[in-house]
């Protein structure tokens, strides 16, 4: 009897269409758990680094988390992952919603998709009825109308639909996958999905998800929601607003958006606006909030209400994320009332919503710059909006410069040429990244940023405040309660960080501090795309409900896995050099693992380089980022350590190794 | 005629624009509702179920109620505030119609039974669950004539004439009392 997760696997091939329900080894789930782990697990074994992300042999894996479908609050993650055509390496985006706990109610635990359809088709998981049905009719369809389609021709309105847009049919380099109010974003990924010919995955399922130990199991479950409430009804005090509560930024619930507008960057994240918000642009933007915001809504199983159904005048209802509210107002150098009208077209096409809006701004730039001529550009509308709406338009129909911008700006400013690859300026291994240019480093910011591999700082940070609080009053009052912390240390280093003087940044918290701060903070979004669990009650927000302590009783209540704080925080290690080693393989080294040059003004190289060498070592990486074999033989990751031999990549110690050597310490 | 009697009157209060359209609270109902209690769930057992259609901004939980052994003789469908709702969207029954309030496997009726349990709840589950205030619990006392309950036999008798109808048992029962004496 298998517990939270089902234990079978569907996979897919598209070229063949061919479909197998395949069991899974219960073994697979307590090294790597589930979700990312396990996915992690299966393109290792199968995607060799010589597979192309448009090749057939590339893998697109849809997985539901390991505690998905159980009565845990928040956990409705699908972790998505492949092989991203835009930065290369590892992709594993993650969406919320209703998929992954309908897919656990369908009886599997992850969709395994590989080779490539010859027409456009999509899957309908249904129990235990699968099938690949012709999509030529959902051709050029937007997401969410494609998602409507598709429960009408089944007659199934409870059907949950994961589907892409224009873009993933193009092969946008930063396409998304679409469904019910969330969406995998980042690294293109919908582009991998229709490279493959698949227009969307539909599931309905009706049979249960068990438990091991029901009891203590719900026990953990009203805790939760018990901390939940109380949080919801204490906010933290001396953070902004955003960072005070649970849940993912309350973006669509807040009108006060001071803060976002006047310290992160506009257009192509150059400008920083000081004196943006005022009376008027409050009253203004409250106003078109207030219009179109219809209701604020939640995905499976979670009282938090991340999002909100936007009704545009004139335009169809859509389902807004986060932080897409901004990101097209702040590119364009907008207002809202067009930053929540573009986002509507946006989301129907399935782009991602950080780096779309900084494409185009990219766009706009460069032929400002006359880098791109106007015969580049033929056809640009004169308006400032209606630029935005036509080159989106020209991007997801890869027409003329579209073509060019759809691959994002890294592989468009090699493209263009002409210096434009100094204006592809805010990315990290590749990839757009938020829009935000600082003062001083911030050193656990820095090693976060080079070495997250989610490249997303917002999927790595979370946990310890972004900055000292002003007093040491107000450090004491917040530690008082700060239970969440793994180890007691991680409370006198907030206590002792001050704002300015000895204690301050670039040189405290200290390197060694900044290594435990960190491995902590990605410790935990790990565990969370292991188990589906939202990071929005997990890892990215201050005292959150889900934390080291309770986790390891939900798998072993849930599961009926053993586990333990250790054996936990070795599993989240193991999958996370996993993923490294994958991202090794494939090429990525130390060079790669840096911060936009200008994305803080005062920056101190000697630290920096201490910062990365110590944490590398903290980690078991050696000084090139490279997953040492001792390291990988600790894991039990041995199979990575021959092949990383074979590959040339390490050369085996036990043969190099000076006579005496291994034994010094 | 029968006595004057204090009935407690349980009610689930529902705000339609509270609800999030979450539905932990069909995932707690199935859970509470499988045997053994909590050892897991599948809301398609759910005695409650959330009619959802986020685009056209229709969330309304409605709990199962007595089973109908026959479709009505018409269906009804509402339009509220612009927002035209499913037929039969606010009816608590399961019916021969559509295939909700049922046991996926068995096709069985569900009924909600407001978490009836030894101990017994503070509230039902679903409105513990709701902490975003859509599912309110209410109870108040009321003064009621006392049902006459039916004996076994009445009772037994009424679902042959479900069955069978009145005609048919009564000629039956005459046939047989007949040949008994006889």
């Amino acid at each position: 009897m298998r517990y939270a997760e089902t234990g079978f696997n569907l996979e897919i091939d598209l070229t063949r269409g061919n479909i197998e329900r395949v069991e899974t080894d219960p073994g697979d789930t307590e090294l790597y758990l589930g979700g990312l782990g396990t996915n992690a697990k299966i393109l290792w074994d199968r995607v060799p680094p010589e597979v192309e992300p448009f090749s057939p042999d590339n893998l697109l894996i849809f997985s539901a988390g390991l505690l998905c479908g159980t009565p845990a609050t928040g956990c409705n993650r699908t972790i998505v992952s492949t092989i991203s055509p835009q930065t290369l390496l590892m992709a594993f985006s993650m969406m919320g919603g209703f998929w992954a706990p309908e897919l656990k109610y369908a009886g599997y635990d992850k969709v395994i998709l590989r080779g490539k359809s010859p027409d456009l088709v999509y899957l309908w998981i249904n129990n235990d009825k699968v099938e690949i049905r012709d999509a030529a009719h959902l051709r050029g369809k937007g997401a969410g109308e494609t998602a409507e389609l598709i429960r009408q021709e089944l007659k199934e309105p409870k059907a949950q639909v994961a589907a892409i847009g224009l873009a993933g049919e193009n092969r946008v380099y930063f396409a998304s996958i679409e469904q019910g109010r969330s969406s995998a974003s980042r690294g293109g990924i919908g582009a991998v999905m229709g490279d493959k010919g698949l227009k969307a995955i539909a599931v309905r399922g009706t049979k249960d998800i068990h438990v091991a130990r029901p009891a203590e199991f719900m026990g953990l479950c009203n805790e939760v929601l018990k901390y939940i409430k109380f949080r919801n009804e204490n906010p933290i005090e001396g953070v902004m607003p955003i960072l005070a509560g649970l849940g993912s930024p309350q973006e669509m619930a807040v009108h006060d958006e001071k803060w976002h507008t006047e310290n992160f960057m506009w257009g192509n994240s150059r400008t920083r606006r000081k004196d943006f918000w005022n009376q008027e642009v409050a009253a203004k933007w409250a106003e078109t909030l207030d219009k179109m915001r219809t209701r604020l809504i939640s995905c499976y199983n979670c009282p938090m209400k991340c999002g909100a159904t936007i009704s545009a005048p004139g335009l169809p209802t859509y389902m807004m994320k986060c932080f897409s509210k901004l990101t097209y107002t702040m590119a364009a150098m907008s207002d809202l009332d067009f930053g929540l009208r573009i986002a509507q077209r946006a989301t129907e096409y399935g782009v991602d919503g950080f780096s779309a809006p900084q494409v185009m701004a990219f766009g706009i730039e460069l032929h400002e710059a006359g880098i791109l001529t106007d015969q580049d550009m033929a056809g640009l509308p004169a308006g400032n909006e209606e630029r935005f709406y036509w080159l989106l338009d020209r991007i997801v129909r890869r027409e003329g410069i579209g073509d060019v911008l759809a691959n994002g700006t890294y592989w468009a400013a090699r493209q263009i040429g002409k210096g434009a690859d100094a204006y592809a300026h805010n990315n990290i291994k590749k990839h757009e990244q938020l829009p935000l240019k600082l003062s001083m480093l911030n050193p656990i910011y820095f090693l976060m940023y080079a070495t997250g591999e989610k490249i997303n700082i917002t999927q790595i940070e979370g946990q310890f405040p972004q900055a000292p609080f002003a007093t040491r009053e107000e450090r004491a009052e917040f530690v008082k309660d700060w239970f969440q912390v793994p180890d007691e240390k991680f409370k006198q280093y907030l206590l002792d960080w001050e704002p300015r003087g000895e204690n301050s940044m670039p040189h405290y918290p200290t390197v060694k501090m900044c290594c435990d701060i960190v491995d902590w903070q990605e410790r935990m979004h790990y565990i969370d795309d292991a188990l589906g669990m939202c990071s929005g009650l997990s890892s990215f927000p201050l005292k959150p409900p889900y934390h080291i302590h309770n986790y390891p009783k939900f798998i072993s209540a849930g599961a009926g896995i053993d586990m333990d704080e250790a054996r936990l925080t070795q599993a989240a290690k193991r999958y996370r050099t996993l993923v490294r080693a994958i991202n090794i393989r494939r090429g990525m080294r130390r060079k790669d693992e840096k911060p936009p040059e200008n994305h803080w003004k005062k920056r101190f190289p000697e630290l920096e380089k201490e910062l990365l060498d110590t944490y590398y070592t903290f980690k078991g990486w050696n000084n090139d980022g490279i997953p040492t074999q001792e390291s990988l033989h600790e894991l039990g990751l041995d199979y990575v350590s021959e092949d990383f031999v074979k590959r040339g990549i390490l050369t085996d110690q036990a043969e190099n190794a000076p006579p005496g050597a291994s034994t010094e310490q | 005629m029968g006595e004057k009697k204090k009935k407690i009157v349980k009610t689930i209060k529902v705000d339609v624009d509270k609800c999030n359209g979450c539905r932990a609270c069909e995932m707690i109902c199935s859970s509470f509702h499988a045997a053994p209690q909590y050892s897991s769930n599948n809301p398609a057992r759910s005695r409650v179920r959330v009619i959802r259609e986020p685009l056209k901004d229709i969330y309304v939980p409605v709990y199962a109620g007595e089973h109908a052994k026959a479709e009505c003789m018409g269906r009804d469908k509402y339009v509220i505030d612009g927002k035209e709702y499913d037929e039969c969207a606010f009816c608590r029954s399961s019916c021969p119609s559509r295939d909700i309030f049922k046991e996926p496997d068995s096709g069985l009726p569900l009924r909600c039974d407001m978490c009836e349990s030894d101990p017994t709840l503070e509230k039902p589950l679903c409105v513990q669950w709701c902490i975003t205030d859509a599912l309110i619990y209410e109870e108040r006392e009321e003064e009621v004539e006392e049902e006459v309950k039916l004996d076994d036999v009445e009772m037994g008798l009424e679902s042959l004439v479900d069955k069978y109808g009145l005609d048919k048992i009564m000629e039956t029962v005459a046939r047989m009392s007949m040949s008994k004496k006889g």
